[in-house]
């Protein structure tokens, strides 16, 4: 007698759409596809004059952000303006939780006051998990980042980035690099590039920094950043936290940066063509060259400006399958 | 009162008994098995057909929260629910408000036991003071207030002098330590098994290690200071090993390990659910394999519940900021069925791991059908079923089995010839 697994689908509708956006795994390709292309319509609108699209008008917008973030919250904020949402952000890092409010009854709260879409970060794995389980089944729950589990708008605008500088995953070659151990977005970033076919997922990273069962991601794992590189078409260098030096995991920053940096040599490695990406912010001298960093391969500072457009993308496409549910749910209702 | 149990089948493990016999009952002592004696009127008689008859369980470890955190668990509310699992005599963990180590709460717990228990209590007292693990606690004095042995819980000793001091100090008086091994280091900020599974949801990993370099280390300096130890909640395959190897050379440790990690494996972890937390952690289905051989072969000679009963608030946050434990005290005897049921062991040596195994691993006078002894007795029907929730006795329904359908259903526990738990 094993428990009853739960594959239940929480992020997805009635009909297989998104609901919620919680994490990657077990979402279909076809829905990876959709999300990359959606984002792409709206790569125009963001180069309009006037950059506004009415597709969340009278929809309202909570940012829910337990943990500290600056680029994710304004571009999640910009994006849900941009879909011409009215949003409400809370750093609840100083407010509730210190006072003591309970995660739950701070969610009751913010529903009472008839949020449409919660998007949450939060230091704890899971997070997004629980909110979208015990919020009201009429709240879009979106995972801006929960502990080291997931970062999926991150993961995805990372493949809008290879897709639009190098074509289709389905030929490429793409290594991660730095603190896989810790990484929400090396953990989508793997999944996301599962699920579109890459063909030669490299991971790179000493031992202390690589999760146990890596290879369920069917990823290839290197240990020597000059082999993990050779030949590939792009680069993902992770952000290495300072405390990363307590705990044994690593010596020093220096012995890191000589190991593991990306500096011009190493970069010389990879395919000529090859480009380099980075979720920010960036630890100049830490895990990467200012000079990489700010070549013409990097496409660091793109990756802003696509998520804000992934993020439209997957705002409107969750806000429209909950819209889809409750109607259903409110047919459900009206037959019984 | 005279009680009579008919027609019923019993299986006493300690004198490797199975057959048809009746069971007379006279002043809470068992006074005849088999033929009535010749003065002997029943007053109450109970139909034991198709019925089984056992000694009542024996469970090394529950926390039963009082004093201190009666909102979780009250002595009278787990101890009913443990009637409700079959069990008759359990031990209790230190871990109260105040903490178990002073004779005061000794009494305190005795005495609320004997007011409104429904099973007998044997404390574990603290090791150390304040369960702090470095000063030793006054345990001569405890085991004199009624303590049956001594634990630290998963606290460490301060460092392995201390802990050494600790158990020659114990071995002085002849009295029992429970160990529970588990290196904090290597445990640190753990929250689960640190496998594939737990990687994957981004869960903060407690290695394998962290069990057996403790276990090692605690199985060296026990040989050392020749103190009588129990290692309790055993987690992995490697760490029943050790043990194993330890007993083949002679030392004479025992062994238990949480029903619940007979049962679950870490892919419970798959969807977050706070009620897969506990420490130390559920680990792999090798892990499970492992102590299920264990089991089957003696050297786990005991099977607990671990109970920790939970108010709802402490499972409801995500998975990390949650309270670990699981409440299952009143399944004990359907889950075990169930490892029957599946073939993992047969139903003697499952009744021998809750009965005479336990209560001889920490010298309880309990779990045996003996003539002569305390009518401590569960009888249960082998057919039956229960439904997890259906009549659920503790305070915490922190519980992965809930909606779970168990083989087997327990019809009456019996205490001192009296019933406490009945379900016809």
């Amino acid at each position: 007698m094993t428990p009853p697994s739960l594959t239940c689908p929480l992020q997805l509708n009635d009909h297989g759409r998104l609901r919620h956006f919680l994490s990657l795994d077990g979402l279909p390709r076809s829905m990876l596809t959709e999300i990359l292309d959606t984002a792409d319509s709206f790569l125009e609108v963001g180069a309009r004059a006037v950059k506004k699209v009415p597709l969340m008008r009278g929809m309202t917008v909570c940012n829910v952000f337990f943990e500290n973030s600056t680029r994710t919250r304004t571009t999640f904020e910009l994006a849900a303006k941009r879909l011409s949402a009215d949003v409400i952000s809370l750093d609840v890092t100083t407010s509730s939780t210190s006072k003591g409010e309970t995660l739950t009854d701070t969610l009751r709260t913010l529903e009472a006051m008839a949020a449409d879409m919660f998007v949450v970060r939060h230091s704890d794995s899971g997070a997004a998990h629980f909110i979208a389980e015990h919020v009201s089944p009429n709240v879009a729950v979106i995972n801006g980042g929960d502990g080291r589990h997931a970062h999926p708008t991150q993961g995805m605008l990372d493949m809008l980035a290879i897709r639009r500088h190098k074509g289709d995953v389905e030929n490429l070659k793409v290594a991660i690099v730095g603190d896989i151990l810790h990484s929400r977005v090396a953990r989508s970033n793997m999944l996301a590039l599962k699920t579109l076919g890459c063909p030669d997922i490299r991971v790179i990273a000493p031992k202390t920094l690589l999760p146990i069962g890596i290879e369920q991601y069917g990823v290839n794992v290197y240990t020597d950043i000059n082999e993990g590189l050779k030949g590939v078409d792009v680069i993902i260098m992770l952000r290495l936290q300072r405390e990363r030096m307590q705990g044994g995991l690593l010596p020093s920053q220096g012995e890191f940066y000589r190991l593991y940096g990306l500096t011009e040599q190493r970069l010389a490695l990879a395919h000529p063509e090859a480009i380099v990406l980075h979720p920010g912010p960036v630890n100049r001298g830490v895990e990467i060259d200012s000079a990489v960093a700010d070549c013409d391969r990097s496409v660091i500072l793109n990756q802003v400006t696509y998520g804000i457009a992934i993020r439209m993308a997957v705002l409107s496409m969750t806000m429209s399958g909950q819209n889809e549910q409750r109607a259903l749910d409110a047919e459900k209702q009206e037959s019984r | 009162m005279h009680i009579q149990i008919h027609g019923a089948r019993l299986i006493d493990p300690a004198s490797k008994t199975d057959q048809q016999a009746d069971i007379f009952i006279r002043s809470g002592k068992i006074i005849a098995i088999g033929e009535a004696p010749r003065d002997f009127v029943a007053d109450h008689m109970i139909d034991g057909n198709g019925l089984i008859a056992a000694p009542g369980l024996v469970d090394v470890a529950a926390s039963l929260r009082e004093p201190g955190y009666s909102r979780k668990g009250t002595i009278a509310s787990e101890t009913r629910a443990a009637a409700a699992g079959g069990i008759t005599s359990l031990c209790c963990t230190p871990h109260t408000k105040p903490i178990l180590d002073t004779p005061a709460v000794v009494e305190l717990i005795l005495d609320k036991a004997r007011d409104e228990g429904s099973t007998k209590v044997f404390p574990l007292g603290a090791f150390s003071q304040g369960l702090e693990g470095e000063q030793l606690a006054e345990i001569f004095t405890l085991h004199k207030a009624g303590c049956v042995a001594f634990s630290n819980g998963l606290v460490q000793f301060k460092n392995n002098r201390v802990l050494r001091r600790a158990m020659e100090y114990a071995a002085t008086f002849d009295l029992t330590v429970v160990l529970k091994s588990q290196d904090s280091d290597l445990a640190e900020c753990g929250i689960a098994h640190e496998g594939p599974v737990a990687n994957f949801r981004g869960l903060a990993g407690i290695p394998e290690t962290a069990e057996t370099v403790a276990l090692a280390r605690d199985l060296l300096l026990v040989e050392q200071s020749g103190v009588r130890a129990h290692f309790s909640q055993i987690t992995t395959a490697r760490g029943a090993q050790l043990i194993a190897k330890a007993q083949a050379r002679g030392l004479p440790v025992t062994a238990d390990v949480a029903m619940y990690q007979l049962i679950l494996t870490d892919e419970g972890l798959a969807d977050f659910s706070s009620l897969y937390h506990v420490q130390p952690p559920i680990r792999s289905y090798e892990d499970r394999q492992g102590l299920r051989e264990a089991v089957k072969s003696g050297v786990i000679s005991a099977i607990a519940s671990h109970h920790q009963p939970h108010e709802d608030d402490a499972k409801l946050d995500p998975f990390a900021a949650t309270e670990p434990g699981i409440s299952s005290i009143e399944l004990l005897l359907p889950l075990a069925l169930s490892l029957v049921e599946e073939g993992v062991f047969d139903l003697p040596t499952a009744l021998e791991r809750l009965t005479c195994g336990p209560a001889k691993a920490l010298g309880l006078k309990a779990g045996t059908l003996a003539v002569g002894t305390d009518a401590d007795i569960v009888l249960f029907d082998p057919k039956g079923q229960t439904v997890v929730g259906e009549s659920w006795q503790s305070k915490g329904s922190n519980c992965p089995f809930m909606g779970h359908v168990l083989p087997g259903a327990v019809r009456y526990t019996i205490l001192n010839g009296r019933i406490t738990h009945k379900n016809v």
